[in-house]
């Protein structure tokens, strides 16, 4: 079932810049898809249009269901530094005005969820940058939304914390009924992550190709070394030049 | 004791010795340059005169320092709401800020009747713009994707501003405020100064010139101390706020481990 259809797409900035000319992308409900592209060919733009932070340029964005709740996690933790994490985890609930104990006891749970228990009273400068990262996860799964969008968010962490999110994240996605899009650079972290990688050329982007990823999940250490996963990232890779190359 | 509180008393107590050596040795007379301990001796026995007098000039500074916090905070919310007002308003405001203080406080002691009200004004017009500049640019100082974030909830500008942009702007405010704290001191006494009122109610800097005119120069020497003292305390007190208020959050407020 469609969730969200993206049909030509442009996005022109005001500055003329275009970020996105023509990208057509149809995501279904519960699936877990990457974008996989050069820095600079409009993902996060993309990202921005469906989360509905701003307006394309010319085409359409359809809820065939109607805009379910959206979370959103950026490339940075972007957490408020005045408050706990607890504090940071409720942010949305606050927003909408849920009642307090309501919304700790809630952002307790996204905590705990995200393997934090413990650290509701630490403030984000006592918090490791893969903690931080962790916090700003529960704090976009805290209102239980439908739809899940991550901007390269683990690109700047190091590698063994990186793995471990990831694990972490499919596990997540495998216990809580959410959509995932998520955008990224790395031909690895689409292939270990997702069900389907929509691979996008260089500015302005579009949509070039799509791969199906068939692994099972879960998805362990032990596909990351495996020969499938090799072929896949190799068939990702030779794609994403092929795009670059356009 | 560490060597961070050693080292300035040391030095502190070997000027001082020096001070008086020097006085002692050549033989200067008070009337020139009275020795520490005779300052001291001054201050203890011109108390009556002198305490009085601080207190004068201490409540000009805190009413002149709470309205530059009033007008300063109000001005930059406003800016912050529109961009027009702040194009239109912040020119003038820094053409306050440059225009020496010696320079208008004669107009305004002649145009405002009551003197203290004068020197409050004074006082207000140069404590008032750190304020208001450090605010305006906290207020921007706003993580953009965290304005995202409060967008995708639907966050009202109101909210926005309680939730985000306030907590956000407050260590740039505390650090306009400790600049403040000194500028309202000075902004009082330069204003005294100027008006050079008598009476009932005269601050130090009316003490400083009125032991000027009569050569008591040991008690202008007094006066000038307990000015530095109260410029020390508020700057010490304004710091301590600060730390109690971003200890748990901001960089600065990080203590060394």
């Amino acid at each position: 079932m469609k969730l969200v259809g993206l049909s030509d797409v442009s996005k022109v900035f005001a500055s003329g810049v275009q970020a996105l000319g023509g990208a057509s992308l149809d995501i279904a409900a519960g699936e877990f898809l990457s974008v996989l592209g050069p820095s600079g060919c409009g993902k996060s733009t993309l990202l921005r249009l469906i989360a509905g932070l701003s307006e394309p340029s010319s085409g359409m964005i359809e809820w065939p269901q109607g805009r379910p709740d959206i979370g959103f996690v950026f490339q940075e933790p972007t957490l408020m530094p005045w408050t706990t994490a607890l504090g940071n985890v409720a942010l949305p609930l606050t927003l909408r005005g849920e009642a307090k104990s309501e919304r700790e006891a809630r952002a307790a749970e996204a905590l705990a969820g995200v393997g934090l228990k413990g650290f509701e009273k630490s403030y984000p400068r006592e918090l490791s940058g893969g903690m931080k990262m962790r916090v700003s996860i529960a704090r976009a799964l805290v209102t239980a939304p439908k739809l899940l969008l991550m901007d390269e968010p683990f690109a700047a962490l190091d590698e063994i914390t990186r793995r471990k999110l990831n694990t972490d994240l499919l596990d997540l996605w495998q216990r809580t009924p959410f959509t995932a899009i998520f955008v990224t650079h790395s031909v690895f972290e689409s292939v270990f992550l997702s069900q389907r990688i929509a691979v996008m050329s260089a500015r302005p982007g579009r949509v070039r190709s799509e791969l199906a990823i068939p692994a099972p999940y879960p998805r362990t250490e032990a596909f990351g070394t495996s020969a499938e996963y090799a072929a896949l990232c190799r068939l990702a890779s030779a794609q994403l030049s092929e795009a670059m190359a356009a | 004791m560490s060597a961070r509180f050693v080292a300035p008393v040391l030095m502190g107590l070997f000027m001082l010795a020096l001070w008086e050596g020097l006085v002692r040795a050549m033989a200067i007379p008070p009337y020139i340059l009275p020795g520490p301990i005779l300052v001291a001796q001054t201050l203890v026995s011109d108390w009556g005169t002198l305490w009085p007098a601080l207190l004068v000039t201490l409540s000009i500074t805190l009413q002149a320092l709470v309205a530059a916090v009033v007008v300063g905070v109000l001005l930059a919310l406003l800016f912050s709401l529109s961009r027009w007002i702040e194009l239109s308003l912040f020119p003038y405001a820094i053409i306050l800020q440059v225009t020496p203080i010696v320079a208008i406080a004669p107009l305004i002691i002649a145009w405002v009747d009551d003197v203290s009200t004068s020197l409050l004004i004074c006082a207000w017009l140069v404590a008032f713009f750190p304020i208001l500049s450090n605010t305006v640019l906290g207020l921007r100082s706003v993580d953009r994707n965290l304005l995202d974030l409060f967008d995708l909830y639907g966050a009202s500008r109101l909210r926005t501003l309680i939730e985000l942009r306030l907590p956000a702007a407050l260590p740039y405010f505390l650090g306009g405020l400790r600049i403040s704290g000194g500028l309202a001191l000075i902004g009082a006494v330069v204003a005294e100064f100027v008006a050079g009122s008598g009476g009932r109610a005269s601050g130090l800097a009316y003490r400083i010139l009125e032991s000027g005119y009569q050569l008591k120069i040991p008690r202008m020497f007094a006066a000038l101390v307990l000015i530095s003292v109260a410029g020390i305390a508020i700057y010490l007190l304004l710091s301590l706020l600060s730390h109690l208020l971003l200890r748990r959050w901001h960089e600065s407020a990080l203590s060394e481990e």
